[in-house]
């Protein structure tokens, strides 16, 4: 990027965050750095090495089942796949996912200061996502053989497996560590840091969805911490928490489990949502329609969240009451989210919109949200639930609510704000290329799970009964032409760092703070901190 | 904004993250404390009988112990508003001893049942019941848990120490001294609920 420099700041007297000397020179630039700009790159690369990682590990499980029988791997290998590709996606991508990239990156600029509360606890969680990741990676190569418990490590057989369980638990503990710091940062930022005039209801949407996020990092977070030393304690000194050979409770293991991981669920999916907010406004040229309802349904997502862990364990006994209970609390957390996609429909509304790269991605978002969140109403009804628990059609679910929701929410925010973060503009026209050839094969792959799953295919098991074959045929190639869609996609937006044109500092007519600033922005992120006189989204 | 003021915002600043992260430690022995109560509820005969045998003497010795370390950490933090950084530093020499006394009175006390063949994994303890089992396996681990607390305590009053014998603390500017105070009172408070929970229902 030398060749660039002159280019990129001339019409700024501060050099950018790219280019600012600090203490450090070189790579320490950047892996010292306490600068929010630069730990939101860091965990982009990262995370994005770390989907690569996933995504190709998930291509390999399809190709296994694109016939019956043994097709590359051997059961124990595609166990060892699913478990990685569970956690690599669950722990170190979607749930860190936009509050480390964008969140690090964009929070303290669009509220209007100069840095997160606490910059070196900032840096300091990203070194535990690192060691985390390191861990888990670890695990596959040390010991007798990985860990094959699926990324959920139900008792009691994770402590009675040969697969090498410790790393992989204590590094996605780690991740969780990584997380809470990470999301108490954003809390105190948004409490303490707002710029003068910026009232609560004068912040934009994609801080208000990491303020719900970062309460539920900090509060369902620890529970799994525990369970993680709980199941270390299982395994090295055979303490008996969760086997009920020692009279321990294995269902009392999954109820600690989803205790955090259903919540986690809306850490995955609230920024994504916050990012769809901004962009959605942004390309009609529009105040967000019920500013107020998105942010009231982002607090009640994240607050509802809590109670409806149960419905993950609908089959693994349970009383009635219970049953009752969380199925009916599954239904509510529908109707904020329901709330949203009105919102973002009714911004569209008579607008005249104008149909660039984020704006797509921010549809394909609503679209794909759609097909998971209804599908998830139909798990959560008890009598579907028992027949479809553990069949493809669950994966089918999270897959759109989770890859769909997150991922799409990711991309959308990554061609949203790419200008603003390299100060060069994309190829649109490979962007969209890329998008289409994307959506062809996700629809491809995940929509044919559903009929494999009503028609029974059970899910995490390297081989099938032929007659499932067809579907799967489809499926597969779905995963593979997919693939090629997300490689012109990356592909596309690392050419452009450099033959890029050069970026305005608006590039969409975008009202929030963060395009008041040149692109990219200057280390300091303002001049002078702003006051904020009216609210985020004031088109007319 | 002139220099006291930023100094006091950034002490809010700070100790907002401190609280936050307090509620993360709640929830982390909350988490312990919800699996202790099943196993009660289900074992509640044979957690009864095992209380008996853990000693109340220590128990409360310990308990004590905490509780003026609490009030001395909090002295402490006085004495520095009044400027009087040699007590301020006594106390906080009082708050370690005392949670140093508290970490030797617990390792004599797992030693005592470690002597006995009581402990996870053990044949002795594994020839008893279910309920002896898990209300052991709790007992060490929660108390385990708490006192790697106690230690990480003893380290960040080590380091506040150090700090205020270089006068980088002082009485405009403590509040790393108020966070190491919160801490402490944290894993004194976790301490009151494990106490009555191990030693006293019996």
């Amino acid at each position: 990027m030398e060749s660039s420099e002159m280019t990129i700041q001339t019409n700024h007297e501060e050099p950018s965050y790219l280019h600012h000397k600090g203490k450090y020179k070189g790579i320490l630039s950047w892996i010292l750095s306490t600068d929010h700009k630069r730990i939101g790159l860091l965990y982009l690369y990262s995370l994005l090495t770390m989907f690569a990682t996933g995504a190709t590990i998930g291509v390999l499980m399809k190709l296994e089942l694109i016939a019956p029988g043994v097709t590359i791997v051997n059961a124990q290998t595609y166990n060892a796949f699913f478990t990685l590709h569970g956690i690599i996606m669950i722990f170190a991508v979607v749930i860190p996912g936009l509050p480390a990239v964008f969140g690090n990156f964009f929070l303290p600029i669009m509220i209007g200061a100069k840095d997160v509360a606490f910059p070196k606890i900032n840096l300091l969680s990203w070194y535990f996502y690192v060691s985390g990741v390191a861990l888990v990676l670890v695990s596959q190569f040390l010991g007798d053989r990985p860990p094959d418990t699926g990324w959920t490590f139900y008792a009691p057989y994770s402590f009675r497996t040969a697969g090498n369980m410790l790393p992989a638990v204590f590094g996605v503990f780690l991740l969780g560590f990584s997380s809470i710091l990470t999301g108490l940062n954003f809390l105190v930022t948004i409490h303490r840091m707002r710029a003068p005039g910026m009232s609560w209801m004068k912040m934009p949407l994609f801080p208000w969805t990491l303020y719900a996020t970062g309460w539920v990092q900090i509060l369902a977070t620890p529970i799994i911490g525990i369970t993680f030393l709980m199941m270390a304690g299982e395994r090295i000194f055979k303490i008996g928490f969760f086997d009920p050979a020692l009279g321990g409770d294995p269902l009392l293991y999954q109820h600690l489990f989803w205790t955090y991981s259903h919540p986690a669920v809306y850490i995955m999916i609230l920024p994504a949502m916050g990012a769809i907010s901004e962009i959605i406004p942004t390309f009609c040229q529009k105040t967000a329609f019920g500013y107020k309802f998105i942010v009231a349904s982002s607090i009640a997502i994240a607050f509802v969240g809590y109670f409806i862990w149960g419905h993950h364990m609908f089959t693994s006994g349970m009383s009635g009451a219970s049953l009752f209970a969380f199925s009916l609390l599954t239904f509510l957390v529908a109707i904020p989210s329901a709330i949203k996609v009105f919102n973002w429909v009714s911004t569209m509304h008579k607008a005249s919109i104008d149909l660039k790269t984020p704006f797509l991605w921010a549809v394909g978002f609503v679209f794909v949200f759609m097909i998971g969140g209804f599908s998830g109403l139909v798990l959560g009804s008890l009598t579907a639930n028992i027949h479809l628990h553990n069949t493809h059609f669950v994966l089918a679910h999270f897959h759109f609510v989770l890859f769909g929701g997150t991922g799409y929410g990711f991309f959308a925010a990554m061609h949203y704000w790419y200008p603003k973060i390299t100060g060069r503009m994309y190829d649109a026209g490979w962007a969209n290329t890329g998008l289409v050839i994307f959506f062809i094969g996700y629809m491809t792959l995940y929509s044919t799970m559903f009929y494999l799953g009503m028609e029974g295919m059970p899910r995490r098991y390297f081989d099938y009964d032929p007659i499932f074959h067809t579907p799967n045929v489809y499926s597969s190639l779905g995963a593979i032409v997919m693939y090629m869609g997300l490689a012109i996609i990356i592909i596309n937006l690392i050419a452009s760092l450099k033959k890029g044109a050069k970026a305005p500092a608006d590039p969409w007519g975008g009202k929030t703070l963060e395009w008041t600033i040149p692109s990219p922005p200057p280390a300091e992120n303002f001049d002078q901190i702003p006051v904020v006189t009216k609210g985020p989204y004031q088109y007319e | 904004m002139n220099n006291t003021q930023e100094i006091e915002q950034e002490a809010l600043t700070s100790k907002t993250g401190m609280w936050l992260f307090l509620f993360t430690e709640l929830l982390l022995f909350g988490g312990l404390f919800i699996v202790y109560s099943v196993y009660r509820y289900q074992n509640s005969e044979a957690f009864h009988l095992a209380a008996n045998e853990l000693s109340v003497f220590i128990g409360t010795f310990n308990t004590i112990i905490l509780l003026i370390s609490s009030s001395t950490i909090a002295m402490s933090i006085t004495a520095i508003q009044k400027k009087n950084k040699r007590l301020a530093l006594l106390l906080l020499g009082a708050t370690f001893l005392l949670g140093f006394i508290f970490l030797v009175n617990k390792y004599f006390e797992w030693g005592h049942h470690i002597k006995e063949h009581i402990y996870p994994g053990s044949y002795d303890l594994s020839l008893r019941g279910h309920g002896d089992i898990l209300f052991y396996g709790l007992y060490y681990f929660m108390t385990g848990v708490h006192a790697l607390h106690i230690i990480v305590g003893l380290g960040f009053i080590g380091i506040v120490t150090v700090r205020i014998s270089k006068d980088k603390i002082h009485s405009g500017k403590f509040v790393l001294l108020e966070n190491c105070g919160l801490y402490w009172h944290l894993v004194d408070l976790i301490w009151i609920f494990l106490f009555p929970l191990f030693y006293l229902i019996t």
